[in-house]
This record gives C-alpha cells, sequence and structure tokens, in this order.
C-alpha cells in the first residue's frame, strides 16, 4: 500500500516537472504604471492590448497599478512595459522618453519618479 | 480539463450574471461609488440605450410594487389598464408590455398569462435596481422583446441589512406590510426571507357611477432566497423560492360575492392568483481568468389565475420552465468579447374562456452567439444571433445589432436595430376587454396561436446624449428616436363597434415611431430638474380604417423636481419630490352607435396628472414619508359606459384614458435594523 502510495506522489512529481517549464497561458502581473486621469488610463490599456499576447489590461486610476493577464508562450511582462513607455507612460522598470512624454496631453502629464 | 469544465457546466444548475464582471469582486466597488451616483442613470458604459434606476429612485413615489415603479422615469408610460382592477399599464416607444421582455435577474417573469398583472406581484421593497433598454437588446435572454427589455435585480442576500420593516397606508385604504429578514450562515452564504403583504379594506366610489374605483384585494407574497459566493473557487449560486397569492374583487358597489356571482342581480368580478417559483443560478469564473465564465439557470414557476367579469368566466394556468446556458469568454483579449449558449422554454397552458377550452403547450429550444467589441476608448459595437425553434412559431433567426460611438467629450451616439417574433396571448393580455359587453372574434382560423400567426417587428432606433455646463451647472440633453415595423401584427381592433373585438393577422401597414427629447439640470446644488416631451406616431391599417393607435397620447410632456437637503447628524435629511405628467389628446375607440349618453368623442381632453412627496430620514435606520399622487384631482368623466345597465349592450370599463381614482395621499415609514 505504501509502496503504491510511493509511486504515485513519484508520478505526480514526474508530470508536474515538465508542467512547470511549460508556460503560463494566463500569467498575472500587476505593477506601477505612472498617470493622472481617465486618458491616461485609456491610453495605458490601449497600449497594453498593443501587445499580442495581452488579455486583459486594467489600470486602477488610484493605485497607479496595472494588472494584466497575458499569454506567455506569446510574450512576456517587459514587452507590455515597453509598449507602454512607447507612448509616454513610466513603469517601475522601464520609462519614457523625455520627448514623448512632453508631447502628453497637458491634464496627462503626471509627476515623474526620478 | 476541457472536458470536465463542460460536465461542471452540464451537470450543475448554472448561472453567471449575465454583468459580464465577476459579481463578488465588484460588489465593494459598487458599493463605494453609490454615494455619489445619480439615482436615474443613463449608463455611459453599456452599448445599449439602457437606463439604470437605483432603489433611491423608488424610494420617490409610493412605488408599491414594480408595475408603479416607473412614474418618475420618462422613457416608460405608466397608464391605468381598466376602470375596474387598479392595475397600472406600461408602455415603452408606445407599445404595450407584451411587447417588451420583462426579466427578473435576467429570468423572464412577465409572460403568458401573467401579462395583464403581473407587474403588481413583484413589491417595490424587494427591488435593488431597475435597467431600462430602448430598443433592440441582447440576445442572450431571448428572441420575444420588440421594444425593449426591463431587467430587476433584486435585493442580494449578502448585501442586505438584517431587518428591514416598511409599513404604509393610503387615503383609498390601501395598506401595505414589508418585512424582511436577512442572515449571513458564512462569509460565502447569505439568506434572506421577504414576507410581503397588502390589502384594502373598504369600498370607495369618487365618481358616484356605483361602481369601485379600486378593487377590494389582498395579496400575499413570499420569497426565500440563498446566495452563494465564493471569490477564491469562483463559484456563485443563487437559490430562489417564491410564493404569492393575490385577491380582487370590484365591480358594483352592492354586490356581493356570496350572494350574487352568475347573477344578473349586480355586476361583479374577481380575480384570483396562485403562483408558485423556483429559481436556481449556478455561475463558475474560471481561476486567472476572470473574463471566462460559464452560468446556468433555470426556473420553474407555476401560475394559475381564476377569474370572472360579470357573466364571462376567464381561468388560464401556465406552468412554465426555462432554462439558459451561457458561457462567456475573449478572442484574443477583453476588447473583444462574446457570449454564446442555449436557451430552453416549455409552457403548458390550460385556458377556459366562457366554456372554451383553448388549452395548448408551447416549447421552444434556440442557442445563442454575441459578440461585442470594445476599442476600450470611444466605439463598441454588439453583433447578436440566435436560431430556435418553437413548435408554434416553426424555425427563425434573431439578428440583433448596437453600436455605441463617443465622436466627442460626453457626447454619445447610440445605433440599434433588431427582430423580435412572439406568440400573443390575445386573451390574457386584452383580459381587460372581458370587462365589457363586448364580443370577442377572431377572424383568422389559419394560423397556430388561436388561429393567429406569430407577431414579428423590426425596430430601428437612434439615440445622441450630451452632457454640457450649463452656467456652471451640469446639465445633459438627449433626443432618441426609436421605430417599430411590424411585418406581421395580431391587431386588437375596437374601431369596428363598441359591442365588439377583432383579433386579425395585420392586413397591411403598422408602425410604431417614438421620439423623446430630454434636458435634465442641477438648479443649484441638491436641486435636480428632469423634463422630457415625447411624441408618438403609431399607425395601423384596420379593417375599416387607417387609425392612430387608441388610448395613445401623441403629445406627453414630463416633469420631475426633486430637492434634498444637506445630510447633517448621523443621516437627518429631508426630501422633496415633485412630478408632472402633461398627457395630449388620445384617440378613443369607436363608441358611435352606443346610446348617446354612452358616446365618447373622437378624441380624450388633454390633461395634467401631478405627484409628490416628502421624506424626513431621523437616521441612516429611519425615515418617513407623506405623498400625494394626483394632487390635481383629475378624474376620466365616464370611466365605465353603461355603468347604469351593466347586462347591457352598451357595458365597457376597458376605455380609460386618465385616472380613474382622484387625489390620493399616503404615508409610510421604513426602518432598518443593522
Amino acid at each position: 500500500m505504501k509502496n503504491i502510495i510511493m509511486v504515485l506522489c513519484l508520478i505526480g512529481f514526474g508530470i508536474s516537472m515538465p508542467a512547470q517549464e511549460k508556460k503560463n497561458k494566463n500569467a498575472k502581473y500587476t505593477f506601477e504604471v505612472n498617470g493622472n486621469c481617465e486618458q491616461c488610463k485609456k491610453r495605458i490599456e490601449k497600449a497594453a492590448f498593443s501587445v499580442a499576447g495581452v488579455k486583459s489590461a486594467i489600470w486602477n486610476l488610484e493605485s497607479h497599478e496595472l494588472s494584466v493577464i497575458l499569454n506567455e508562450e506569446k510574450t512576456s511582462v517587459v514587452e507590455v512595459k515597453k509598449a507602454i513607455a512607447k507612448v509616454g507612460h513610466d513603469t517601475d522598470e522601464i520609462k519614457a522618453e523625455d520627448a514623448v512624454y512632453e508631447k502628453l496631453h497637458s491634464c496627462c502629464l503626471y509627476e515623474r519618479k526620478p | 480539463m476541457k472536458k470536465n469544465v463542460l460536465l461542471f457546466g452540464w451537470c450543475f444548475t448554472f448561472y453567471y450574471g449575465f454583468a459580464q464582471e465577476p459579481v463578488k469582486q465588484d460588489t465593494l466597488q459598487t458599493v463605494q461609488v453609490e454615494a455619489s451616483r445619480k439615482s436615474l442613470k443613463k449608463s455611459s458604459n453599456l452599448t445599449s440605450n439602457t437606463t439604470v434606476m437605483s432603489s433611491k429612485e423608488l424610494l420617490k413615489a409610493a412605488c408599491c410594487n414594480l408595475a408603479e415603479s416607473f412614474e418618475t422615469n420618462p422613457s416608460i408610460d405608466v397608464n391605468f389598464a381598466d376602470a375596474l382592477t387598479g392595475t397600472k399599464q406600461i408602455k415603452m416607444l408606445g407599445l404595450t408590455s407584451p411587447y417588451l421582455m420583462i426579466t427578473e435577474e435576467n429570468i423572464p417573469i412577465v409572460r403568458g398569462a401573467s401579462q395583464a398583472y403581473g407587474l403588481s406581484f413583484t413589491p417595490g421593497t424587494w427591488v435593488e435596481s431597475i435597467q431600462v433598454t430602448k430598443g433592440a437588446g441582447s440576445v442572450v435572454n431571448g428572441y420575444e422583446s420588440i421594444s425593449g427589455q426591463i431587467n430587476t435585480e433584486l435585493i442580494k442576500p449578502l448585501n442586505d441589512v438584517p431587518v428591514f420593516v416598511n409599513a404604509y397606508g393610503s387615503t383609498d385604504s390601501r395598506f401595505e406590510l414589508n418585512t424582511h429578514f436577512n442572515k449571513k450562515v458564512s462569509d460565502d452564504w447569505a439568506t434572506s426571507l421577504y414576507v410581503h403583504g397588502n390589502t384594502r379594506v373598504s369600498k370607495n366610489d369618487m365618481n358616484d357611477d356605483g361602481f369601485l374605483d379600486n378593487p377590494l384585494g389582498q395579496q400575499i407574497n413570499l420569497i426565500n432566497r440563498w446566495q452563494y459566493a465564493c471569490a477564491e473557487t469562483g463559484w456563485i449560486t443563487f437559490l430562489s423560492l417564491r410564493y404569492m397569492n393575490d385577491k380582487k374583487q370590484t365591480g358594483q358597489l352592492d354586490y356581493d360575492r356570496t350572494l350574487h356571482k352568475g347573477s344578473t342581480q349586480f355586476w361583479g368580478s374577481e380575480v384570483n392568483t396562485e403562483r408558485f417559483d423556483l429559481t436556481s443560478k449556478v455561475g463558475y469564473v474560471f481561476k486567472d481568468m476572470p473574463f471566462q465564465s460559464i452560468g446556468f439557470q433555470n426556473a420553474f414557476s407555476s401560475h394559475n389565475q381564476d377569474s370572472y367579469f360579470g357573466l364571462r368566466t376567464y381561468n388560464i394556468k401556465q406552468q412554465s420552465y426555462y432554462s439558459n446556458l451561457i458561457f462567456n469568454s475573449i478572442i484574443s483579449n477583453t476588447m473583444h468579447k462574446f457570449a454564446t449558449g442555449m436557451n430552453f422554454t416549455y409552457d403548458a397552458y390550460s385556458e377556459v374562456i366562457s366554456q372554451n377550452d383553448l388549452g395548448r403547450i408551447d416549447n421552444s429550444v434556440g442557442t445563442f452567439f454575441e459578440y461585442t467589441y470594445d476599442n476600450t476608448d470611444n466605439f463598441s459595437l454588439v453583433l447578436g444571433g440566435r436560431i430556435d425553434y418553437h413548435n408554434r412559431l416553426g424555425v427563425f433567426v434573431t439578428p440583433r445589432i448596437f453600436a455605441k460611438y463617443l465622436p466627442w467629450e460626453k457626447g454619445v451616439v447610440r445605433v440599434s436595430l433588431g427582430r423580435g417574433k412572439r406568440a400573443a396571448n390575445i386573451f390574457a393580455e386584452n383580459q381587460s376587454l372581458l370587462a365589457s359587453s363586448r364580443d370577442f372574434s377572431v377572424l383568422d382560423s389559419s394560423g397556430k396561436i388561436y388561429g393567429l400567426d406569430p407577431e414579428i417587428a423590426w425596430n430601428y432606433g437612434f439615440s445622441f446624449s450630451q452632457q454640457f455646463k450649463l452656467l456652471g451647472k451640469s446639465a445633459d440633453i438627449g433626443l432618441d428616436f426609436y421605430r417599430t415595423d411590424f411585418q406581421n401584427q395580431v391587431v386588437v381592433d375596437l374601431y369596428a363597434g363598441p359591442q365588439q373585438v377583432l383579433f386579425y393577422n395585420l392586413r397591411g401597414k403598422s408602425y410604431a415611431n417614438s421620439l423623446q427629447l430630454d434636458f435634465n439640470l442641477e438648479i443649484i446644488k441638491h436641486l435636480n430638474l428632469r423634463t422630457a416631451y415625447k411624441y408618438y406616431d403609431i399607425r395601423t391599417d384596420y379593417l375599416s380604417t387607417t387609425a392612430e393607435r387608441p388610448l395613445q397620447a401623441k403629445h406627453r410632456f414630463f416633469a420631475n423636481l426633486e430637492y434634498a437637503t444637506h445630510i447633517v447628524d448621523k443621516g437627518k435629511q429631508w426630501k422633496f419630490d415633485y412630478t408632472f405628467n402633461w398627457l395630449g389628446k388620445q384617440a378613443l375607440p369607436n363608441t358611435q352607435s352606443n346610446a348617446p349618453e354612452n358616446q365618447l368623442g373622437k378624441y380624450s381632453p388633454a390633461f395634467l396628472v401631478m405627484n409628490t412627496q416628502i421624506t424626513r430620514t431621523f437616521s441612516s435606520n429611519f425615515e418617513m414619508y407623506i405623498g400625494g399622487e394626483n394632487i390635481g384631482n383629475y378624474r376620466q368623466d365616464k370611466a365605465i359606459l353603461g355603468s347604469d345597465n351593466p347586462f347591457g349592450s352598451n357595458f365597457d370599463t376597458s376605455i380609460v384614458y386618465a385616472p380613474v381614482f382622484g387625489q390620493m395621499f399616503y404615508a409610510g415609514l421604513r426602518y432598518k435594523i443593522r
């Protein structure tokens, strides 16, 4: 009996190992994206959706946090951050270029963190 | 894994709130927003032209039941159905409630046998919110809606207060008592028990025609609901059990049902209804995929009405089963959503009108697919379609399209197009005509529903709204234009003569155009004005003539003024509300061949009805209110034709264009224990 359990555990272990290497199709990430207003929200979410593999993107106006669900077989969270920085919004990892930031609508000119 | 999911879907009765967002996650947010939210709001998020009425809006009027809750909403017209039963009838886009899909938590509730009185069987205090959608709406709940959809959400057990009491009394001797009990069984489980009772105890005849203006009656209505929602597992469950018993007695003042029933000494009528509902919903939101869910809802109801109107008896019993399976997900990302699934309905009617057995069984099965595109910025589009098989309507396709576009800031344009098809329950829907001397004749015999063909209509709509600042105050204007074109209609012909009503398939054209202009303004802080002008052009080719639909005002004007003081000392507040409804002249059925004293003109006069209410809130847990309906005391002249000879050929209680009852004052209180 004990042996059977052992074997089952091993099989279970054996199966779960490759599963961990397998990329997550619904990986959830939450990170900070700097912004101010409803317009920023639209711009940030639009930029996130422009990355193929992003399934859901919701930016919270109060906490300045973006929650994304993405397919890691197709993209990575860095790609999303790059795309957002490209439209002028700083993320925790990747910052927007000054020239792009300065072109944002006046109400969107959020206070940049160093 | 996929197989397991399917199995889950089939094995459990299952629903996932139409709302497409996970119910529990949303709960907290909703509560926070409530404080600053208007009680009547055109939703700018939804693609369809939907107005959301919160429970606060319902507190602005007497609102004893659902039928009465639309008095302050310009999209819906509330009319009296007849001069006897006190029943209110609603219309949207100029079409009566059979052309609307009326659902409770997305399950059709007012259909078939319950068409005439169904709206008065949901007490107002049970309601959490009402969504009113004009024109073509979602295909998810069925194919029957033609001019719009009304969905009522009841208070959810997980959000409820432990005890709520509402008592109400009015000068027309109507009394109501509502008691709600709620218990949280655990973090995830909660249950509610609501008990409603109402009664009218004394006879009133303010217009001295020898007939009661409002029926004597009593209603008992009970509901027990269970809700389960677990955010960790993603499972949501609802279970509701409901019992309702309603009795009405009306007719001549001296009518005694134990002595005079079936005789011609005095004219009397009774309408007794017993109803039982059992509803279950199960929903599952997929783990790590909040955008994907599956829901399964099942409802069984038994509706039994026994009634007589003078010497005519009318009994109808409908046993109904409704089932809906729905799967929501996305295509690549949440900008592209879809919903798909199946519906099944079964209705067994036993219907007897003056000894003629008209019983029948209807069933239908259908599948739907609805795609929603949202660019997250200024454009969204819903494309829906369904294919159904119905034993009397055949196989048919129901397409519906609606879109929303924001051309500039705070401006919203909406368009919609859709088809609806339904079987008209001619007797249940027109039972107010039974209380008359009219002979009922169905002129066609080749169709499958009382010899008639199904009704088919297309509805097209355009709507524009704009918010702006007027002298620094927030204001908005709106324009809605809708057209309904009937391909086939079951024409109810009252122009043929005052002693008959004819039912036949449309021969020629029938359409309903409606135009609504809104203007809303916050005059000063806490003082809000809401106004609307409505124009209706509804014409049908009748056998004898092409004419406007009778008992429909071409012009209507609506205004509502509300004022609330600042909330002080733990919730102390005064609220004032005033509603004004002006109705232009209405075409009347043909009464020319009646005796001169029982003739009405071609048109009714224009008139004005005003309602008002004052609410005093003593704390967040206790408030009292007093109000008046029809304070201008406008009453229809000759509400009952031939009232001196109710068994004679001129008797008719169905031609009602204005209030039958004059001024009415009421008072009530609401008390919560938290």
